[in-house]
């Protein structure tokens, strides 16, 4: 069975340069500074001890004072699994950076998290609605949506 | 005309002979007042044999009860109560149905098993229109007929009957078979009232 790691074991074993990119390590997840997501993401992509090469799924929460964008992670190699989370408190306009570079099955993801939250996603190369069409006023997973 | 008499040659006697014409002529007279028998009488017992005389309503709704093939228009859970129905223990093929069209062209009667999204809506309104008249709808199950659980979702469409016509409508979430059987036993009901002279 996957192996579900320790979000403090790992954030201890991320490098120097990474010093101040994580916000909070628990027992189940890690949360980065958005701008330093996609130097964690990379790292634990790429380093030999991680190789999370594999991006389980992306999901988004809106916690009313700020989004929480959480990746489940997976490395087919060593068996385990992390959760890594980011997250973003401009409202209006929120901007993440696309991790579609790194794992190609968060294209679409991605895109239902613009669609459902509005929060966009930097680099992504085909940013656009997926569930709704063209024309849906608001952003209906967040939790000040009113619909009528 | 004279005959000698006394020859024994009394054949010819004008009396006896205008006697017998005469009623010969009226035999004819009265035989031609009596009805012409008919040429063809001899056809009744094939015609009786082969041939139902019935109304041309009565033959085409009976034709066409039994083929309503049914179009793929699945979206969502009632598909697999559709997919029961259509196979071997409910069996719909009694019903002349057993071909289930994925080209609407080809199809009479749209099932609606599943909750329709508004983006999935503009679809399902091009496969009715893409089939070929007379047609009908079934409206399978609650998310069918009103939306269902998801009726104030802002994706789900309230019933297929905004989008188009529907001609029953099948509670359940989802229906058994045996409900759906019944609807499509109703819709053979509505079938059979149609006229072919006028619309609906």
């Amino acid at each position: 069975m996957t192996t579900t790691l320790s979000g403090r074991e790992v954030s201890s074993k991320l490098g120097k340069e990474f010093l101040g990119s994580v916000v909070e390590s628990t027992e189940n997840s890690i949360l980065v500074k958005s701008e330093s997501l996609l130097p964690v993401a990379s790292f634990l992509k790429t380093a030999p001890e991680f190789a999370f090469d594999y991006l389980t799924f992306v999901t988004a929460v809106d916690y009313n004072d700020y989004f929480e964008v959480v990746y489940h992670l997976t490395s087919l190699e060593h068996n385990c699994s992390l959760v890594l989370k980011t997250r973003c408190y401009e409202r209006e306009n929120p901007v993440l950076p696309s991790v579609v570079g790194l794992w190609r099955g968060a294209d679409f993801q991605e895109r239902e998290v613009y669609d459902l939250f509005g929060i966009k996603f930097e680099g992504h190369p085909n940013l656009k609605r997926i569930v709704l069409w063209e024309g849906f006023k608001g952003y209906p997973l967040r939790k000040d949506y009113i619909q009528w | 005309m004279e005959v000698a008499k006394g020859e024994g040659l009394d054949v010819f006697s004008f009396v006896e002979l205008d006697k017998s014409e005469g009623e010969a002529v009226e035999e004819l007279k009265a035989r031609s007042k009596e009805p012409i028998p008919d040429p063809d009488r001899w056809l009744d017992r094939e015609i009786r044999r082969h041939v139902l005389l019935s109304r041309l309503d009565d033959i085409l709704n009976w034709a066409q009860n039994f083929s309503t093939w049914p179009v793929v228009c699945f979206p969502a859970c009632c598909a697999f109560e559709l997919i029961a129905t259509a196979a071997s223990r409910f069996d719909i093929s009694r019903f002349g149905m057993e071909i289930i069209r994925a080209s609407p062209r080809q199809a009479d009667l749209m099932i609606t098993a599943g909750t329709l999204t508004w983006k999935l809506a503009p679809w399902v309104r091009r496969i009715y229109d893409q089939m070929a008249e007379p047609k009908w709808v079934i409206a399978m199950g609650a998310c069918g007929i009103s939306g269902g659980t998801f009726a104030s979702s802002y994706n789900v469409v309230p019933g297929y009957n905004r989008i188009i016509p529907v001609d029953v409508y099948i509670p359940g979430c989802p229906p058994r078979p045996e409900a759906l059987l019944y609807g499509i036993e109703m819709l053979h009901k509505k079938i059979a009232k149609r006229s072919v002279f006028q619309e609906g």
